[in-house]
């Protein structure tokens, strides 16, 4: 599946440069739907977060 | 060497008598070149006072987002643009996040709710969240729930709560410019409560949210003043969307002389790395922490960010010859 937003700031993946939320992604869970850019619901534990989209299910890191 | 360093060779660390506001103040204003000289003192002063063993704790949020209260640092008010949202931690991954925590070798797990002080719900969540951990994990449960009632506070005391996080987050005179939905004195009122029924107080803040200088030393002498079981040092890690969201992070130097300072005004008590270590003080900076007065940990991730993992800071630990303090020694 095409990841046409950015996890992080929930902008278009493919307009401007996304090299600052890649850093920040480093010590931050996703926040959007890399597919439809809707708002996630994450849970972050002491290992590990999980984030769900109503749409396309969850992903886990 | 500075005289303020002299000052604090005879008062901190032969008597144990902290640092006064002034007296902290004069070390957040020392040049760089007595930078090391000061965390080294700060170092001694711990040892002296609290030994060498590391707390090492793990935190996780049983409530995340839609919190109606207007801390500017944090992404989880729901006043916010921030893109955190609402969500509740059931009581079996509770129970996989403290074992999973217990097993990095951690004492303390604090589980936390962002609120502006727990409801029914919440306290009824918390009631079997505690009893479940505690028949399953061997760990010291402590909570930080917000603002308390009395009542509340002699529930969290029968569940077997046995430390309360409130942070004041930063001095008296600043507060009203980082928190506009309550005041500093009703989290005060808060802590006095907490210390009253026997549960341990932790309580510290965060660096970096557009406070002086001055204004620093004035938390640190609050903080003093309060004599907390333990200090949380976290340092501002600005997130999108937050009307802080746009402010510098903290430099390296300064939160290394802000841990010293802050060392030498509390000499007893557990001063704990939490969050934004990672972005302002980053892996070197860490460790010169640990060796400038930090005597505890936040290990794993935060609340709505990720940290270091364990395994780094518990082989840190163990480079530096300073061990996890045992579950027996906080009993």
């Amino acid at each position: 599946m095409t990841q046409t937003w950015c996890d992080r700031c929930g902008e278009a993946a493919a307009v401007g440069a996304h090299d600052g939320c890649a850093a920040a992604r480093l010590l931050e869970p996703p926040r959007f739907c890399a597919h439809c850019r809707r708002r996630m619901k994450v849970q972050v534990l002491p290992v590990g977060w999980s984030a769900v989209c109503v749409e396309h299910g969850e992903i886990r890191g | 060497m500075p005289e303020i360093l002299d000052q604090a060779r005879n008062q901190v660390l032969e008597n144990g008598v902290g640092l006064d506001e002034a007296g902290v103040l004069a070390v957040l204003n020392l040049p760089d070149e007595h930078l090391p000289a000061a965390l080294q003192l700060a170092h001694d002063v711990r040892m002296r006072w609290c030994g060498p063993e590391v707390e090492v704790e793990g935190i996780v949020s049983l409530k995340t987002g839609g919190c109606p209260e207007d801390c500017h640092f944090c992404s989880q008010s729901g006043l916010f643009t921030s893109p955190v949202r609402s969500v509740f931690l059931d009581i079996p991954s509770l129970v996989k996040a403290a074992k999973q925590t217990a097993a990095t070798g951690a004492t303390e797990f604090c589980i936390v709710a962002a609120v502006r002080g727990p409801d029914a719900r919440l306290m009824k969540q918390m009631r079997e969240g505690v009893a479940a951990i505690k028949a399953e994990v061997d760990i010291q449960v402590a909570a930080s729930l917000g603002m308390l009632s009395k009542e509340q506070v002699d529930e969290l005391v029968d569940m077997g709560v046995h430390r309360y996080n409130h942070n004041l987050e930063t001095c008296r005179s600043y507060f009203p410019n980082v928190v506009t939905t309550h005041s500093w004195e009703e989290r005060w009122e808060t802590l006095r409560m907490v210390r009253e029924s026997g549960m341990e107080v932790c309580c510290g803040g965060i660096l970096g949210l557009g406070e002086t200088v001055e204004q620093r030393a004035e938390f640190a002498a609050q903080l003093a003043e309060l004599d907390p079981h333990e200090v949380p040092l976290n340092f501002l890690n600005p997130r999108p969307g937050t009307p802080l969201g746009d402010r510098p992070v903290v430099e390296g130097k300064d939160a290394l002389r802000a841990i010293a300072a802050f060392r030498l005004a509390m000499p007893r008590t557990i001063l704990r790395y939490a969050g934004g270590r990672e972005i302002t003080l980053g892996d070197l900076g860490t460790r010169d922490g640990l060796l400038g007065g930090i005597n505890a940990v936040i290990v794993g991730n935060y609340l709505t960010t990720l940290g270091r993992p364990a395994t780094d800071d518990l082989k840190l630990l163990d480079d530096l010859k300073m061990p996890v303090k045992a579950l027996s020694a906080t009993l």
